[in-house]
């Protein structure tokens, strides 16, 4: 009970801190925030004081996960007009969706895919055409965006399966160049202009009307946040569930030690095309919904930068771990976004972080815990 | 005689223009321990990759329980009943000391994404049931260790992580299991009380075959009663160790007396 307690208050402490620095508008106010914000980080780390909110939340775990879910409704509802605030807060959710998928390819199986943006994109151009040109309702076409990029993904490890070490990191390097020159000379995918997509509708909703019940108003980007918050929740699931199965095992080993894998009966082509697959799916999906909230895609947001702040979001979060990507996409995405001198030289600032990261903190912000497949958690 | 459980015939194995197995002749008769020694580079670690698949032979033939295997994956001769150790530890040191057991048991283990995914209750059976037989498993060669399951593999001592490594590998109820150098790292009493365990699981599972290398003669000399002796991958004697050791070729290669 006062274990949950903590849990609880160390949640309103964020949520709070997450709904002040979503609303400040002031870069002096947006600065000293974001101090009080590390200097917390860094007390809290030196005092230990974050070990009881961490037993706490890792042996409640549903629990934690309510209030995770319902601190973000919250966060929602308080800022319900504010269109700027909420677009970042979706897009924070649907990057969340991205990086999980990431996550099962680099962080459980080992295959690092420097492409991630790429087949994010993938899953935005698949929702473009298909929601311009085919029927097809709209979670479909979502689905269908996760599948295209698990395809395409496929195709393109299938043929270096046999091969070992980097060869998979630099096909995927190479798939994140060619992909966007692809696009920008393609013409039946808008060139470099890009797509515009018309609003998503689910059944009799309309995503792009403001909503408005009684005396409740609010913006549309309320309904994305709530796509994107059951993409969130779907995807943690499915994570954490591979995670703490027989395929979590195979997947960690396969990473590990591919001679003991291989000599225990691992076939290690399939478990990586597997994870590959799995991962490149939750991504399409992402991009889809991404591409939707955005109405409009362009080969530019889909670039190799793109990709490595993908995968700089699992280093800083620790790789592995779907807490840790949660927290560090919320820092990777909103920093730059709400602290404008920062903005040119966000990609500075995530090589930095990245470098700081792997020189003082390795397992990252919020480090993988250990699989427990039996028993209660560790105290 | 009865047909051995494996046997190679004429395997060589070259390294460019190493030959590490040269031509090497071996059978091991089904519930034995066969000993493997030979001087440092004799070839006996490569024996081992090269019957488990690890490295292809060059040339010559593996037969197992009357069907080739000549040439198969590493995945397939597992299957086919063939376990191992590993000279230098290879367990999954981020992994639970389950977890790594689990690996051994891959091929028993229902791998399904789907079912992984979603039939969650009749997993939980499933991994309840691997809990306690590795349990069981474990408790014969460290009771305490048994107790331990759920820490990872990082935390525990080298003598430790051998036996894990062990039961790793009998774990899956192997026809073959292959030693490879279980004292390394270990005192002398450490690794005879190891393979004392091994032996009473023998027991137990009836039936098992061992080839074990070892470079501690003691131990070779206790726990088998026929070892080959490797130089240069070939072989150069045979037989129980008292006779082999009395070998003057043996004594010259291996056991440095003149």
């Amino acid at each position: 009970m006062r274990s949950r307690a903590i849990a609880a208050l160390f949640t309103a402490l964020v949520t709070a801190y997450a709904w002040l620095l979503l609303r400040a508008e002031s870069q002096g106010a947006i600065a000293a925030l974001i101090l009080v914000g590390i200097a917390a980080g860094i007390l809290a780390m030196r005092t230990q004081l974050l070990r009881p909110v961490a037993r706490s939340l890792g042996s409640n775990e549903r629990f934690a996960q309510g209030l995770a879910f319902a601190a973000v409704v919250v966060i929602a509802l308080a800022l319900r007009d504010d269109d700027f605030a909420l677009l970042l807060l979706t897009r924070v959710l649907i990057v969340i969706v991205a990086c999980l998928g990431l996550n099962v390819q680099f962080g459980y199986a080992g295959v690092v895919n420097f492409a991630g943006a790429s087949f994010f994109g993938v899953g935005g151009y698949t929702a473009a055409v298909l929601a311009s040109s085919a029927r097809l309702p709209h979670l479909l076409v979502l689905l269908a965006g996760g599948v295209t990029a698990a395809l395409a993904g496929t195709v393109l490890l299938l043929p270096i399966l046999r091969t070992r070490g980097h060869y998979a990191a630099l096909i995927t390097i190479a798939f994140a160049l060619l992909f966007r020159t692809f696009l920008e000379v393609n013409d039946a995918l808008g060139g470099p202009q890009g797509l515009k997509l018309g609003e998503m509708r689910i059944g009799p909703l309309r995503f792009n009307d403001p909503i408005s019940a009684g005396p409740f108003e609010g913006s549309f980007y309320l309904r994305y946040i709530a796509v994107a918050l059951v993409l969130v929740a779907l995807a943690f699931a499915v994570v954490q569930r591979l995670d703490r199965s027989w395929v979590g095992v195979a997947l960690d080993t396969v990473r590990l030690d591919e001679i003991a894998a291989a000599s225990f009966g691992m076939d290690i082509a399939r478990w990586k095309i597997a994870a590959f697959t799995v991962g490149n799916f939750i991504i399409g999906v992402a991009g889809a919904l991404s591409a939707f909230m955005i109405g409009f895609i362009a080969p530019n947001n889909y670039s190799f930068a793109e990709s490595l702040i993908f995968v700089s979001i699992l280093l800083l979060g620790g790789i592995g771990s779907a807490w840790g990507l949660s927290l560090a996409t919320a820092i990777v995405i909103l920093l730059p976004e709400k602290f404008q001198i920062i903005q040119e030289y966000r990609f500075l600032m995530f090589a930095a972080l990245v470098v700081l990261t792997l020189l003082f903190r390795p397992v990252g912000l919020v480090p993988r815990p250990l699989r427990r497949l039996v028993g209660p958690p560790l105290s | 005689m009865t047909t051995p459980l494996l046997s190679c015939r004429r395997l060589t194995r070259r390294f460019g223009g190493v030959v590490a197995l040269d031509g090497l002749d071996l059978e091991v008769e089904a519930a034995s321990v066969l000993g493997l020694i030979g001087p440092n580079g004799s070839g006996k670690t490569t024996f081992f990759n090269v019957v488990t698949g690890l490295f292809p032979a060059n040339a010559g033939e593996i037969r197992f329980a009357g069907a080739p295997i000549t040439g198969l994956r590493p995945q397939a001769v597992h299957r086919a009943g063939i376990a191992r150790t590993f000279q230098r530890s290879r367990l999954c040191l981020p992994l639970s000391i389950f977890d790594n057991l689990m690996v051994g048991n891959h091929q028993h283990l229902d791998h399904r994404l789907w079912f992984n995914l979603v039939r969650r209750q009749v997993l939980r059976r499933q991994i309840e049931e691997n809990y306690r037989a590795a349990r069981e498993l474990l408790h014969i060669f460290d009771p305490p260790l048994a107790d331990r399951m759920m820490e990872p593999a990082a935390r525990i001592p080298m003598i430790d992580r051998r036996r894990v490594e062990v039961c790793r590998a009998l774990i899956s109820r192997p026809k073959l299991l292959l030693l490879d150098e279980p004292s390394a790292g270990m005192t002398h009493e450490e690794t005879l009380r190891l393979m004392d365990d091994i032996l009473e699981v023998q027991q137990k599972l009836g039936g098992l075959t061992i080839i074990l290398i070892e470079h501690e003669m003691s131990v070779i000399e206790r726990v088998t009663r026929r070892c080959v002796v490797l130089n240069y991958g070939r072989k150069i004697a045979e037989g129980a160790y008292a006779e082999v050791s009395r070998d003057p070729e043996v004594r010259e290669a291996y056991l440095g007396l003149e």
